[in-house]
């Protein structure tokens, strides 16, 4: 399957400098995005340590593990990190490994800005965590950091701002990056409506990413010079508006959520087709359900805010345009069913992990549909019912759709196999105990349990025991994950030159596996692209 | 591959709850387990949110079952492995996609109508009997009825606050009502509206209650209102606590209304007027409200 142009013998012929020049100075595509998911998985881990970390002081009522402040910092950086540390950089990584490959485009448009986009990041996150070791310790107002709580803490405010900025200015160039690509190094004969859905979802991503990012520098900008510089912008004693900043921030908030899930609707396009034998259902419909649901994130931003005594009349419209999310998120779910339906099903890895995706990913819609009627919402707000919904979209939802991207590519990536049976059993004591973690999660909130509370009454112990468990055990088997993909690269069985998965399709199996450091230096030939472009 | 998940759940659920029995764990007979769902609370409001939350849990039960059915009908008959031959003739259909558009859309017309009537009654707060004003700050909160001079500083109780220290040695077991008990209760009548008056001094709390279905935000510079009318035969003990997150002891500022009947009330309002009269008259450097 292999063009001719593309041999092992020519990949000999990679310049690519040794040591750690390749890495510090890299400006090739694939190393770049190694060093992403490399960052991320490392996020992860932080991430998800703070995570165990609260879990384990939530294990029963009266754990006297954490002061309620360092508690409420690990709840605040397990957020950050786990939003802009893991998920974010991830799906930047594989953005970078996957759309050149995926349009014929021999790199990134923009090798250097690439460079620079990454090695923003290690700095970014380097403060982020340093801000729990400076007297007063790590922020402690919750990852959406509403003042006028968030100009009561030290040291550790000024650096998480920074970090922020730093980190939006990664994302912002790694965005212009990937549209630039998108637009210009696309193969000839490949318009945008042949483009795989994992390239259409991360242009969308990469529109929201250019359009919010700078809305959210701005709103911690003026937090930072309401603590320094003597201005009003949220201070009501100077004649400010604390509730400016909530708007502000979920204007930013709310495309957010979609930036951290579109990719993951973009991966799933790409698995559920392969491993159903079966080319996507709709194709078209997904793409305009994807560009619905982007604009939408503009406009629904008031449902994170039914609580702060907004008029009746806006309410009522955020409630409704919050309800109108379900409609193309519907059409999504129905045209991955419709994929699978009369198809021909197999059952590795990185489908697991797409069909736990769409399982539990709709749980998360269907909480999320409740949570728009304003009254019930009323009584949801702020409690374990919404940390429940939204670890149902971001972890099977987001996190799996990685591992699943991750199974499915890493043999092109390494030209090896990875260890299927660990995989499986990775993704069944994941799926198992994701949901043993977060479902009880919903009973809590509804009974009357707050989020970001570092202890609560004794009626509340059991569901929160089994959480607990689960959330152990869920986190001690995402150690398999590193521990496979080191075994595949060290000593997986390798592939050879044709796709290990026979259903798929796309550009990207055309090239011999492992993928030749230079690929695509030739634009692919018209009858390659009507072979990997058929949707 | 569902009933392998299935055997396996069932078993890993077996060992958990042996796990559980196991640690000796005291809340097997007491609690827990049946804290799953929404109360109905004691006003008509709580009622009918009650009544929308479960509605919309049905319409999503409904929805699951039909999407998650022909799912998992795919996942049974049309696997490899059972020799099914892949349709690669089914790539779009322009009618199923407007109609499963369509569908959703008049599910959620059905679903908003309900909720933006229950919306509107809500934020209905006229014609109320008694004005409270609700002041939030780090960590408790104030209550100043209003066209009286009573009011009260309510935070967590005595006991349940040493329990909760680090290095208390006591537990919850010590207490009654660990976390939601306060030393000041908010006092409030059956069956007459009340009004509440939200505000805060420092930072953004949120006063909730979800007996009386009201939550609503504390934020400094703004007045929010909110109402509820408790039933008149619901005199009683309602719990809350504090939902937005407002620094250290964001979980230690929990809410207690003592619904009584409209008569007990006015002696209470009565009685609280005469001894606050009395205490600010003896004590004239006690300021009566905080800023």
């Amino acid at each position: 399957m292999a063009e001719p142009h593309d041999t092992a013998a020519h990949a000999d012929h990679d310049h690519k400098p040794h040591g750690w020049r390749r890495w510090v100075f890299a400006t090739n595509h694939k190393d770049i995005g190694t060093m992403y998911l490399i960052a991320a998985g490392t996020m992860f881990l932080i991430g998800g340590l703070a995570a165990m970390a609260i879990r384990a002081q939530l294990f029963k009522s009266g754990m006297k593990l954490f002061d309620p402040s360092v508690f409420n910092s690990l709840t605040t950086m397990h957020g950050l990190i786990m939003i802009f540390g893991a998920i974010m950089p991830a799906w930047v990584g594989l953005a970078n490994w996957m759309i050149p490959l995926q349009i014929g485009a021999p790199d990134m448009a923009l090798p250097r800005l690439n460079n620079l986009s990454f090695w923003i990041l290690p700095f970014a996150f380097s403060l982020m965590i340093a801000s729990f070791f400076v007297p007063g310790g790590a922020v402690a107002g919750g990852w959406t950091m509403y003042p006028p709580l968030m100009q009561q803490f030290g040291a550790a405010f000024p650096m998480l701002i920074f970090a922020i900025h730093l980190m939006g200015i990664s994302s912002i160039l790694g965005a212009i990056n990937v549209i630039v690509t998108i637009m210009n190094l696309r193969a000839p004969g490949m318009n945008l409506l042949r483009m795989p859905l994992f390239v259409w979802t991360w242009l969308i991503t990469a529109y929201l990413l250019i359009a919010v990012m700078p809305v959210l520098a701005g709103a911690v900008t003026m937090q930072l010079t309401d603590h320094f510089f003597g201005t009003s912008f949220f201070n009501a004693g100077g004649g400010g508006d604390p509730v400016l900043f909530l708007h502000v921030f979920w204007f930013f908030g709310h495309p957010e959520v979609y930036i951290l899930i579109l990719p993951a609707f973009g991966i799933v396009s790409e698995i559920i087709p392969t491993f159903s034998r079966k080319p996507l259902f709709g194709y078209e419909a997904m793409v305009y359900a994807t560009a619905s649901i982007a604009f939408l994130s503009f406009i629904v931003w008031g449902h994170h805010m039914f609580t702060v005594g907004l008029p009746v009349a806006a309410q009522l419209f955020f409630m409704l345009s919050t309800m109108l999310i379900a409609v193309p998120t519907g059409v999504k779910v129905f045209n991955w069913v419709a994929t699978m339906w009369r198809g021909s099903l197999s059952f590795e890895p990185p489908m697991l992990f797409a069909i736990a995706f769409l399982f539990l990913f709709s749980i998360g819609g269907f909480s999320g549909l409740m949570l728009a009627l304003v009254p019930s919402d009323y009584q949801y707000h702020g409690t374990y019912f919404v940390v429940a919904h939204f670890h149902y979209v971001l972890v099977p939802g987001a996190v799996f759709a990685i591992f699943g991207g991750v199974y499915y590519w890493l043999p092109k990536w390494s030209g090896r196999m990875y260890d299927m049976r660990l995989a499986k059993w990775h993704f069944w004591l994941s799926v198992i105990f994701v949901n043993v973690l977060f479902f009880p999660q919903h009973f809590l909130g509804l009974a009357g349990m707050p989020r970001r509370i570092p202890d609560y009454a004794p009626q509340f112990t059991d569901w929160n025991m089994v959480s607990s468990i689960g959330g152990f055990i869920f986190g001690a088997s995402q150690v398999l994950f590193p521990y496979i993909i080191w075994k595949c690269v060290r000593s997986g069985k390798p592939v050879g030159a044709n796709s290990p998965w026979e259903g798929a399709r796309g550009l990207e199996w055309e090239l011999p596996s492992p993928a030749p450091y230079h690929s695509w230096t030739t634009p692919p030939s018209a009858a390659v692209l009507a072979r990997g472009a058929e949707h | 591959m569902t009933t392998m998940k299935r055997a396996t759940f069932g078993k890993l659920l077996g060992s958990l709850a042996l796990l559980l029995a196991g640690g000796g764990m005291p809340a097997w007979g007491r609690s827990g387990w049946d804290e799953l769902n929404l109360p109905h609370g004691v006003t008509n409001v709580s009622n009918r949110i009650y009544a929308l939350h479960m509605m919309a849990f049905w319409v999503c039960v409904g929805i699951a079952v039909v999407v998650f059915g022909v799912m998992i009908w795919s996942l049974i008959f049309h696997r490899k492995a059972r020799g099914a031959v892949p349709d690669v003739s089914l790539t779009h259909s322009t009618k199923v996609e407007v109609v499963w558009t369509t569908v959703p859309v008049l599910i959620l017309v059905g679903m908003a109508v309900p909720a933006a009537r229950l919306l509107v009654r809500i934020n209905n707060n006229t014609d109320s009997q008694v004005s409270i004003r609700v002041t939030g700050f780090q960590w408790g909160w104030r209550y100043q009825y209003l066209g009286t001079n009573v009011s009260l500083i309510s935070k967590l109780s005595q006991s349940s606050n040493l329990a909760r220290q680090l290095h208390s040695g006591l537990g919850p077991s010590s207490v009654r009502h660990y976390l939601l008990s306060v030393d000041h209760p908010l006092v409030v009548p059956v069956g007459e509206k009340v009004r509440l008056l939200i505000t805060s001094v420092d930072v953004i709390h949120s006063w909730w209650v979800p007996d009386l279905g009201v939550k609503r935000d504390a934020i400094p510079g703004y007045i929010n209102q909110a109402s509820f009318t408790i039933a008149a035969d619901r005199p009683g003990t309602y719990r809350g606590q504090c939902t937005e997150l407002c620094g250290r002891d964001h979980a230690y500022m929990p809410i207690v209304v003592h619904a009584v009947s409209p008569a007990a009330f006015e002696a209470w309002l009565k009685q609280q007027s005469a001894v606050q009269s009395e205490a600010s008259a003896g004590a004239p450097a006690q300021p009566t409200s905080r800023s």
